[in-house]
């Protein structure tokens, strides 16, 4: 009973801020009802049994990307009042597809029989590590998958750095390497001359 | 009690108002790619839950996996829109026409 009320709650607050991300005025508003978004996502993953998963979601998207989001988001002045423009115009044909979604989707899942193992779920036992589990699988059976993913985040993060590094011209700053690379012959000239004589 | 159609549902849902989200905020680029963060999540949920309940493991990692490529894929993102607002002084959509014939 009490995983049933917890998933109405969760799902209740997760569905009214998702339309709050695609509503609010604000990009801010946007940004931090999505990470309410990905909260209660996550306390619904844990209520499926997805312990490691639920954590990752919350350290990497509320972590890293919603931060990343909020940052950019409050680096950039976009101007919102013109971004809106449309918005009503195109409000109908965007509920309409929503609309058409849900009810091919919900149509499918509910009308037709056959989904696999509709029952209750029976809880697992006590003791039962998900990060054990997922980890027996992740560097064994799909060890090149996970070597894959390694080089993407690399890639992603030579990209996102060279994508954004530019030299200003004329900007004053300091060699390091050629700071280094002096020797003592750029830098001291010994002079030799005669001593003075008061003659 | 909660059975996997709810799951599924709830599922839809998300995704259908983050494509109606994608109608809606057709001019701002940083809300398409929240958008888009959204529809990834409501496929993770599916993935997620037909795990549990066909008791496979594998549905997670294809999450885990997914979620790699959505972290990486929102940084090149963000850092393509730093870069076009550097140049151009806007991320508006319809004037981000200077390819066009």
């Amino acid at each position: 009973m009490v995983p049933s009320v917890l998933f109405a709650i969760f799902a209740g607050v997760l569905v009214l801020s998702a339309l709050g991300v695609i509503i609010a005025r604000n990009p801010v508003h946007s940004a931090l009802l999505l990470i309410l978004c990905f909260f209660t996502s996550a306390v619904l993953w844990l209520l499926l049994e997805a312990e490691f998963l639920a954590l990752v979601l919350v350290l990497v998207y509320v972590g890293a990307v919603m931060v990343l989001f909020l940052f950019v988001i409050m680096m950039l002045d976009v101007n919102v009042t013109r971004m809106r423009e449309g918005f009503t115009r195109y409000a109908p044909l965007g509920a309409i597809v929503s609309g058409i979604i849900i009810l091919q989707l919900a149509g499918a899942i509910w009308l037709r029989s056959g989904l696999p193992a509709a029952e209750p779920l029976t809880p697992r036992e006590a003791g039962h590590s998900n990060t054990r589990e997922l980890g027996a699988v992740l560097y064994t059976e799909h060890v090149y998958a996970f070597e894959l993913a390694a080089f993407i985040l690399l890639l992603a993060i030579i990209a996102a750095i060279m994508l954004t590094l530019r030299q200003r011209p004329g900007l004053k700053v300091q060699d390091v390497s050629a700071q280094v690379k002096v020797q003592r012959k750029d830098r001291v000239r010994l002079v030799k001359m005669d001593a003075e004589k008061d003659s | 009690m909660i059975t996997l159609a709810h799951y599924l549902t709830l599922s839809a849902v998300l995704f259908a108002i983050s494509v109606a989200g994608i109608y809606l905020n057709r001019k701002n680029v940083i809300l398409l790619l929240m958008c888009i963060e959204l529809q990834l999540l409501a496929v993770n949920f599916n993935f997620i839950a037909f795990s549990r309940f066909l008791d496979d493991v594998a549905g997670q990692v294809f999450v885990f996996f997914i979620l790699t490529v959505a972290a990486a894929e929102a940084a090149i993102g963000l850092a393509i829109l730093v870069v076009l607002f550097r140049n151009r002084r806007s991320i508006n959509v319809d004037e981000l026409d200077s390819m066009k014939g």
